[in-house]
């Protein structure tokens, strides 16, 4: 077996150094009716694995084999060579959570840097080393609004935040006595600003709206925020679409009090839905109550610069039941990806990114808007995504258009099955305007 | 090292009664076994605590405690001087370093506290359980 | 024509200061190497009209402080920044509980490949059997490794998994009418369980281990009432100790309707060995990153699945991945008992290829991952055994927890032993954890560590121990050789500075 190092001769000295004959005799304290041997296949050699796992690869269509319009939450946007290949080094492969600050300060200055840089893009002071994705960041950050704004049990969402950020935030909370209230979207694809503002009330902690929205509409902070803080609740800010920041005027500079969300689309792959990269920023003053790993900017021994993991008193291995979340790793891989990514874009690239993702997703918006018997039910501005109305059932539409190899985008029955019509289309720097055409075409062909 | 007029509790707190106020601490003890204290979570002025309740954080590095009041009252102020300069506690836990000062109720609760004698003999006892 | 060589160099060394030194010590900020006009990115020429239908007040300026910088720069920052990390490709990493085993770099092409990497999860079925069809093989095996009924791919880290552990756990119970309060969990486990145990609704009551480091049964009898929803209880423990009464555990909490709840970061101790299904264990998380060997990555991405019994199945979160008849898969959302989903889509993925992948390499001969194991830490154990103290004496597993007990009469404590390591080449053990034991350090060396590397491992901990008595200063001084020294994580908590500010703002 390639990966155990240890020769027969090793073995044989070693069973004798700790002064037993064999090494079933050191599992001998498992109960003898437990130990079953699994029944698994033989053991497959490299070459084996790579046509196993190639086959199954081989099955999936995907953005570099299709026309592909795919978004809701994950969006395809380009990574540069060098992000992927820098992960491949072993110092940032095959080392873990940086406890020991004298052998990991590479770790701990890229998650300094991708705190600077989430703290930049979102307006915000403060920002964690990085949550496991967006849905459980949203819960994060309602969990430490509930923290600080003691004794009140309710939060309103947004139904224009994601589906699945809702079902997650209901799945957590629904032993801890905590509730939900969704306002609902208005005609135009916004939230109803009116309805947040008359739902935020003596009992709600906080209230949470998402920008662009699950529809791909631009919301204004400034209706969350003002909901918020006119009840004296938290205001947060979800983003969903994280290249979106380098364009619209970041939930910062609106008062809201946490940012939060989704930033796989600043240098993280698909993955087919994992791993992703969840975010959480906050104001100063609540930066005690921030959940997560956090790395503080410190001196050494002969007071040079130097990094290290701070207010770690706030988790669980030091507070247990008392710990502000039980998370206990962070996407460090991803947040290091998505530091090269945006360190190589920097100032003008992360907004030319969103600039064409913006202008082609407006030309998408109007060539389909010529298509016969497409509607684009929300007026409001939207930003890279947008829904589209289709004459006919949208699932079997867009199963139609994959069998094309065009990905068209993401039906809206997956989340609401009365709503058959519906679906979502994303558009990024990655697709050209042959491609938005050869959607326009297909979608007239098909329906 | 542990003054005689102070009454300590099994949490590792002190007080001091002089008068209607009772000024309250962590002990030598306590302040080596957290190490260096970063953070002091305080309560306001004008809380008023029943005995044994929790009435703050101490927070160093690698540890958070939490600390019990050792007499019921009213705080009537808080160490800012310490809460500024967590550092304070640790260099003087029996004297600059006190956390609060509490208008005292009753005298009862003073009478279950340990004396300073009965304190080090109680700390030896937990130390010889490691 | 006359230069002077000397003068030029002394010159040439003054101008370009530290980068005559190649050694990797100080590396400025991302931020710091920006310079106004330098690009790291090339895109297409914009193909459609430009456009902009958004109202200028929903529009931001530039983003203030943000980097302009050169790929050339970007590259020689990462790799400079990467050399002041310690890694497993490196040298043994022995940090006890984390399991930190050599990763296999096929298993990151496989994970690369586009028909993972560049999928959707939102794409049509018809289009991604392929990733469906991997994932219920995962399942499977992971079935078949625990000896439970079902697995959720879902969780995002072993943390997570706990969570839907226990909400599962407390589902079927109030499904049976009663959701009950709470929880056992012993003194020795992961800080995990306990806040796990509570964001699933319950109080947490520790249960204190006995002398052997091991749970006391008669503890556990009186504290298992019929308030109490199940026992959390790592195996083995964070000790490295196998309950070697798990069969009367497990009998215990059943008799009185409660969940045996397996924290299975350890299961890389006995993974093909033994089964928690016939242990009696009803549900139980997996640490992909840990038994599995996907890489760690600096702190993650982690994957949490989690194993659970027939009476269990009905509150999986939703959805749940199915094979038809015909042998195609699909996604069953249609499951009114789920406790719902914990994150979007269908988990950590990537991690799902590499743990197939690394699991079809030992296939019927994974139990030789546990057998390596445990063969390690006893070896360690037994050379190390005499030089530092052992709390609890009973058989080890995987791992080893010794403390500093003799050497904290010289004033040396155990994370001055572990900064001390460093120099010795090695990276510290787990500190200070388990509670249980004062001035823990609890090693790990993994199936992936040969005899040499161990025993040079111990030979640094013996000569450690030996400094500790002729010379305690170098060891408190410690480390002397690393990137930085003693770095002052008390001024980092006393003085926040959490991120970087350009000069303007």
């Amino acid at each position: 077996m390639k990966f155990l190092p240890t020769s027969d001769t090793d073995r044989t000295e070693m069973l004798a150094a700790i002064g037993v004959s064999s090494v079933d005799d050191l599992f001998a304290v498992i109960p003898a009716s437990v130990r079953i041997p699994p029944d698994l296949p033989p053991p497959m050699s490299e070459i084996e694995i790579r046509r196993y796992l190639g086959g199954l690869a081989a099955k999936n269509r995907h953005a570099r084999d299709t026309a592909f319009f795919l978004g809701a939450g994950v969006y395809n946007h380009y990574v540069s060579s060098i992000a992927d290949q820098m992960l491949y080094r072993a110092e940032w492969l095959t080392s873990y959570t940086p406890y020991q600050p004298e052998v990991s300060q590479g770790t701990l200055q890229s998650i300094f840097e991708f705190q600077t840089h989430i703290c930049l893009l979102t307006g915000m002071d403060v920002a964690n080393a990085s949550l496991y994705e967006g849905a459980s960041a949203l819960v994060e950050a309602l969990l430490m609004s509930e923290r600080l704004v003691r004794g009140r049990r309710r939060a309103v969402l947004s139904a224009g935040i994601h589906p699945e950020y809702r079902e997650t935030v209901r799945t957590y909370f629904q032993n801890l006595g905590l509730d939900v209230v969704e306002v609902p979207l208005g005609p135009d694809g916004a939230t109803d600003a009116a309805a947040l503002a008359a739902a935020a009330d003596g009992s709600t902690f906080a209230v949470a709206v998402q920008s662009p929205n699950f529809r791909g509409v631009i919301e204004d902070w400034k209706a969350g925020v003002d909901a918020a803080h006119a009840s004296g609740a938290m205001s947060i800010a979800v983003v969903a679409e994280a290249v979106s920041l380098a364009l619209l005027a970041p939930p910062g500079e609106a008062g809201a009090d946490i940012a939060c969300g989704e930033a796989q689309s600043l240098g993280v792959p698909m993955h087919n839905g994992g791993p992703l990269l969840g975010f959480l920023a906050c104001r100063t003053a609540h930066q005690r109550q921030i959940p997560g790993r956090l790395v503080g900017e410190t001196r050494d021994a002969q007071g040079r610069r130097a990094f290290c993991l701070t207010l770690s008193t706030r988790e669980q291995h030091i507070r247990r039941e008392k710990a502000t979340s039980n998370i206990c790793t962070n996407q460090g891989l991803m947040a290091l990806a998505s530091n090269i990514h945006m360190s190589l874009l920097g100032k003008k690239g992360m907004r030319e990114v969103a600039v064409q993702s913006h202008a082609k997703a407006e030309y998408c918006k109007a060539r389909i808007a010529q298509v016969p018997g497409y509607r684009l039910p929300d007026s409001r501005p939207t930003f890279n995504e947008f829904a589209v109305a289709a004459p006919v059932a949208a699932a079997p539409l867009l199963d139609r258009l994959a069998a094309r190899g065009i990905l068209g985008g993401v039906p809206l029955s997956r989340w609401d099955p009365a709503n058959s019509a519906e679906f979502l289309v994303a558009v990024t720097e990655m697709n050209t305007r042959e491609e938005i055409d050869r959607l326009a075409a297909a979608l007239g062909e098909s329906s | 090292m542990n003054p005689d007029d102070l009454h300590y509790t099994q949490s590792h707190e002190w007080v001091r009664i002089d008068g209607d106020i009772g000024t309250i601490g962590i002990t030598e003890h306590a302040q080596k076994e957290l190490g260096e204290i970063v953070y002091l979570e305080m309560p306001e002025v004008g809380h008023v605590y029943n005995a044994d309740e929790e009435f703050g954080t101490v927070e160093s590095v690698k540890a958070v405690s939490e600390l019990f009041i050792p007499i019921s009252g009213e705080v009537v102020e808080v160490n800012k001087a310490a809460v500024a300069e967590p550092g304070i506690v640790n260099d003087d836990p029996f004297g600059d370093g006190w956390l609060v000062k509490v208008k005292v109720t009753t005298d009862d609760e003073i009478r279950k506290l340990m004396t300073a004698e009965q304190y080090a003999e109680y700390v030896q006892a937990e130390e010889q359980e490691k | 024509m006359s230069v002077d060589l000397e003068t030029d160099l002394a010159a040439s060394k003054e101008a370009l200061g530290d980068t005559l030194h190649p050694e990797p010590r100080h590396e400025p900020l991302v931020f710091e190497r920006s310079g106004a006009g330098k690009v790291g990115y090339s895109l297409p020429p914009l193909d459609v009209p430009a456009a902009s239908a958004i109202p200028a007040a929903l529009l931001r300026g530039e983003i203030e402080g943000e980097t302009e910088i050169s790929e050339v720069e970007v590259a020689r920052h990462f790799t400079r920044l990467s050399r002041l990390n310690f890694s497993i490709d490196e040298n043994l990493y022995p940090l006890g509980s984390c399991t930190m085993k050599h990763n296999p770099r096929t298993n990151e092409e496989m994970a690369r490949l586009p028909g993972f990497a560049a999928s959707h999860p939102l794409a049509p079925e018809s289009v991604s059997q392929g990733t469906l069809e991997l994932a219920w093989s995962l399942e499977q095996v992971l079935r078949e490794l625990t000896g439970l009924s079902r697995v959720t791919l879902q969780p995002s880290a072993g943390a997570q998994g706990e969570l839907a552990g226990m909400l599962m756990v407390r589902a079927a119970l109030t499904r049976s009418g009663n959701p009950r309060r709470t929880v056992l969990i012993p003194d020795s486990a992961h800080g995990t369980n306990p806040a796990s145990a509570h964001f699933a609704g319950y109080k947490v009551q520790e249960l204190k281990s006995n002398a052997r480091g091991t749970l006391d049964l008669h503890v556990l009898e009186e504290a298992m009432t019929e308030d109490v929803a199940g026992l959390m209880l790592t195996v083995p423990n964070t000790l490295g100790i196998f309950e070697d009464q798990i069969l009367e555990i497990a009998k215990i909490v059943h008799a009185r309707g409660g969940y045996l709840y397996c924290d299975g970061a350890n299961f890389n101790s006995f993974v093909g060995v033994a089964k928690p299904g016939a242990m009696g264990i009803d549900v139980m998380h997996m640490n992909l990153h840990k038994t599995f060997s996907t890489p760690h990555g600096g702190g993650g991405p982690g994957s949490g699945p989690v194993a659970v019994v027939e009476r269990l199945v009905p509150f999986l979160p939703r959805p749940t991945i199915e094979r038809r008849p015909d042998g195609t898969f699909t996604l069953d959302f249609d499951r009114p008992e789920s406790i719902g989903r914990l994150r979007t889509f269908l988990g950590n993925y990537g991690m799902f290829v590499r743990a197939l992948a690394y699991i079809a390499a030992y296939g019927n001969r994974i139990g030789e991952v546990a057998r390596g194991a445990v063969l390690n830490a006893n070896y360690i154990r037994a050379g190390l055994a005499g030089f530092y103290h052992l709390k609890y004496d009973a058989p080890t597993m995987h791992e080893v927890v010794f403390s500093d007990k003799k050497q904290a009469e010289h004033g040396v404590h155990n994370g001055d032993i572990g900064k001390r390591l460093m120099d010795y080449g090695f990276h510290p053990p787990t500190i200070s954890f388990p509670l249980i034991v004062h001035g823990a350090m609890m090693i790990e060396p993994t199936e992936t560590e040969g005899k040499t590397g161990l025993d040079a491992f111990v030979a640094a901990m013996r000569a450690i121990a030996a400094e500790v008595e002729s010379d305690p200063q170098i060891v408190l001084a410690a480390p002397h050789t690393t990137p930085v020294r003693r770095v002052d994580e008390v001024g980092a908590a006393r003085n926040l500075v959490l991120r970087w500010k350009p000069s303007a703002v």
